[in-house]
């Protein structure tokens, strides 16, 4: 019961644990925009959602060569969704990290974040106020 | 909490960037100076920056911070100033100076102080993020 109650807001749960791993990518790119031969990182995040929520099957999924083979429970995601960046402009210590890119992307990751925790705050009280019946 | 480690990475970039800055102070100070106490130029110092890998117990680490894996000191001649009056002149009438380029230490500070700023707005953008995350389900 109290399962199918809290159901409505996985989806964004899900949402809210990527968004922080990306700020904290980002946060990472940021702090090594001077180290030399640092390669910038970031992730796809419509399909690191896509695979956490289990509406896509993880790019590297385990082979199921047997029968008795388990496969990886709905929501299981490789590491290796995150990709290196582009760098847009060549750089003497090979570091690819673009401040312009990388600042932009912080502020549209905090954005959303937020945005995300007000959708988990309106589910919250839309909840409460069933549940109070008012 | 994977938004607190940003703390870490923010943090250990902040320290290395003032360790920079600390390293260009220096160079400035000394950008002068004809011979130090070992009677030597002063040679200009440069830190060198490595990624530090910031992992949580028992996960792949996925956050990287910075820190000073050395400090390098640039092997080039001191400047040679012909001025036989100086006390410090050899027996050819040239002073030597340090090899300290001004006008790189002012880039180099610059630099250092810009990178100092954007870290310390990610501090303060995770903490805002954090903070209103731990109202999660009030008001």
């Amino acid at each position: 019961m109290l399962d199918r109650l809290t159901n409505s807001l996985d989806f964004q749960t899900q949402a809210l644990v990527l968004r922080s791993e990306r700020q904290r990518l980002i946060a990472s790119n940021i702090a090594n925009a001077d180290t030399p031969g640092y390669q910038a990182r970031d992730m796809d995040f419509a399909a690191a959602l896509r695979e956490a929520t289990g509406a896509a099957t993880p790019a590297q999924a385990l082979s199921a060569t047997q029968a008795g083979h388990l496969s990886p429970a709905a929501g299981a995601r490789g590491e290796a969704g995150l990709k290196y960046a582009t760098p847009s402009q060549t750089n003497l210590d090979s570091n690819s990290v673009d401040m312009d890119r990388e600042r932009a992307a912080f502020a549209d990751n905090a954005v959303h974040y937020e945005a995300t925790l007000r959708f988990i705050n309106g589910g919250v009280r839309t909840l409460l106020s069933a549940i109070t019946g008012q | 909490m994977s938004m607190l480690s940003i703390f870490n990475v923010s943090g250990s970039a902040v320290s290395a960037q003032s360790q920079r800055l600390n390293v260009v102070a220096s160079n400035l100070a000394n950008a002068d100076t004809v011979a130090g106490p070992d009677g030597q130029a002063y040679k200009a110092r440069q830190v060198v920056f490595r990624t530090l890998p910031l992992a949580e117990a028992g996960e792949a680490p996925t956050a990287a911070g910075v820190e000073v894996s050395q400090i390098t000191e640039d092997p080039s001649a001191g400047r040679r100033v012909l001025d036989p009056k100086h006390p410090q002149a050899d027996a050819d009438g040239y002073v030597t100076y340090s090899n300290v380029n001004a006008v790189e230490e002012m880039v180099n500070m610059i630099s250092a102080s810009r990178s100092y700023q954007n870290n310390i707005e990610v501090m303060n953008t995770a903490k805002t993020l954090l903070l209103k995350t731990l109202q999660m389900g009030q008001s």
